[in-house]
């Protein structure tokens, strides 16, 4: 048999030896264990070389299967720690081959790491989609008229240029609304974060989701957020929320 | 757009009250392959290969998303079992032949040298602003 590889799920302070939730298991219902280095520490579970070896795990992160029960078990040792202690979630497979290289990392990015605990110390991460509604905005057409006017080739371009104001229009307002629920869910939190919308052409996604973004919100204030998103209405966006999540899209480390 | 969809008496997004539920798997993803720090570990996975993981992904996300719309949860059941499976096991093959069809130009693109320019973007995730 090979040596075990060693997994990381978060990093943390050092404090997290102590926070640990006895009998946390991960990956393959391996036993979660905290490696420290100093101030910090890394939450970690052993996984096997054949599944997460350089070659094996590549396959793997084809499988869907594979790639959904790992990415819950992740998920799941981030959220059982991440409300005890300050943690910074690690992006799916991060994957050491044994345990004083990640010690030696976390030495070497103490400083940054540190930094980034204490901004997400104390807060949790909200997450907020926003979707086009397309079908609300109803205005008569004069087509009839128009045909008699106009003629009916006169009239097809003038339905289609009232088509695409309309469109215009109705952009123009899903933007405006876009902007005003963004701006009052930022000033109940933090630090924001507004992520790129997907090309809908390359998703094959119905091209409505408007708005997708992440908040840090301070735990005391959380009651107030929700109800920030609950009051926030408009005719032209439907608002989803989820959370609280670990600050995974807070989590970055800003080295100098 | 689709009659599938239509079924559904609005699409619940908003929800009614904030309480904290379990996180569906499409959340989950966008998290966990998104998002939390990339540390290179000893293990490195190809840059190129997790850019085009990441488009997959999203696009599994994005048929996710739509089963829990109208209440099917493709992932775990085989969709030609239920009703109105059909249309999705239809979505999901045009997904798949954007995979596809993805996948053989990334392979054409991956017998040119690559740039610098294309690693800093995969590495940095679509997401950041």
């Amino acid at each position: 048999m090979s040596d075990m590889l060693i997994y990381l799920y978060a990093v943390g302070g050092a404090a997290l030896r102590t926070v640990l939730p006895s009998g946390l298991s991960g990956i393959g219902d391996a036993p979660v264990r905290v490696l420290v280095a100093d101030r910090l520490a890394a939450v970690v579970s052993s996984v096997d070389p054949l599944n997460f070896g350089a070659e094996p795990l590549r396959r793997n992160l084809e499988d869907l299967s594979w790639l959904a029960s790992t990415a819950r078990a992740h998920h799941a040792v981030v959220d059982a720690v991440w409300r005890r202690e300050p943690v910074a979630p690690l992006r799916l497979a991060t994957v050491y081959v044994d345990d004083d290289n990640v010690r030696a990392m976390l030495h070497s990015r103490e400083a940054a790491f540190l930094a980034l605990l204490d901004r997400v110390r104390g807060r949790q991460e909200w997450g907020v989609k926003a979707f086009a509604v397309s079908d609300s905005e109803d205005e008569p057409d004069e087509d009839d008229d128009d045909d008699r006017k106009l003629g009916p080739g006169a009239a097809y371009l003038q339905r289609k240029r009232e088509t695409r104001d309309r469109t215009s229009r109705l952009r123009g307002k899903v933007h405006d609304a876009v902007e005003d629920l963004h701006r009052v869910l930022a000033a109940s939190a933090e630090h924001s974060r507004r992520y790129v919308l997907q090309d809908p052409r390359l998703s094959g996604h119905p091209p409505d989701l408007a708005l997708n973004a992440a908040y840090l919100v301070e735990q005391s204030a959380s009651s107030h957020f929700t109800s920030a998103v609950d009051h926030w209405r408009s005719p032209y966006l439907q608002v989803e929320l989820t959370g609280p999540w670990a600050p995974y899209s807070f989590a970055t480390l800003e080295e100098s | 757009m689709t009659s599938g969809g239509m079924a559904v008496p609005g699409r619940a997004r908003q929800p009614a009250e904030s309480t904290p539920q379990s996180s569906s798997l499409a959340d989950i993803l966008e998290r966990v392959l998104d998002k939390g720090i990339v540390i290179a570990g000893d293990i490195r996975v190809n840059l190129l290969d997790i850019e085009l993981l990441t488009i997959k992904i999203r696009l599994l996300v994005a048929s996710v998303d739509k089963a829990r719309e109208i209440g099917i949860d493709w992932w775990e059941h085989d969709p030609t079992l239920s009703s109105g499976g059909r249309e999705l096991a239809e979505e999901n093959r045009q997904l798949r032949e954007r995979v596809r069809a993805l996948e053989s130009r990334g392979t054409a693109r991956r017998t040119r040298p690559v740039g610098e320019r294309s690693k800093t973007r995969s590495q940095e995730s679509a997401g950041d602003e």
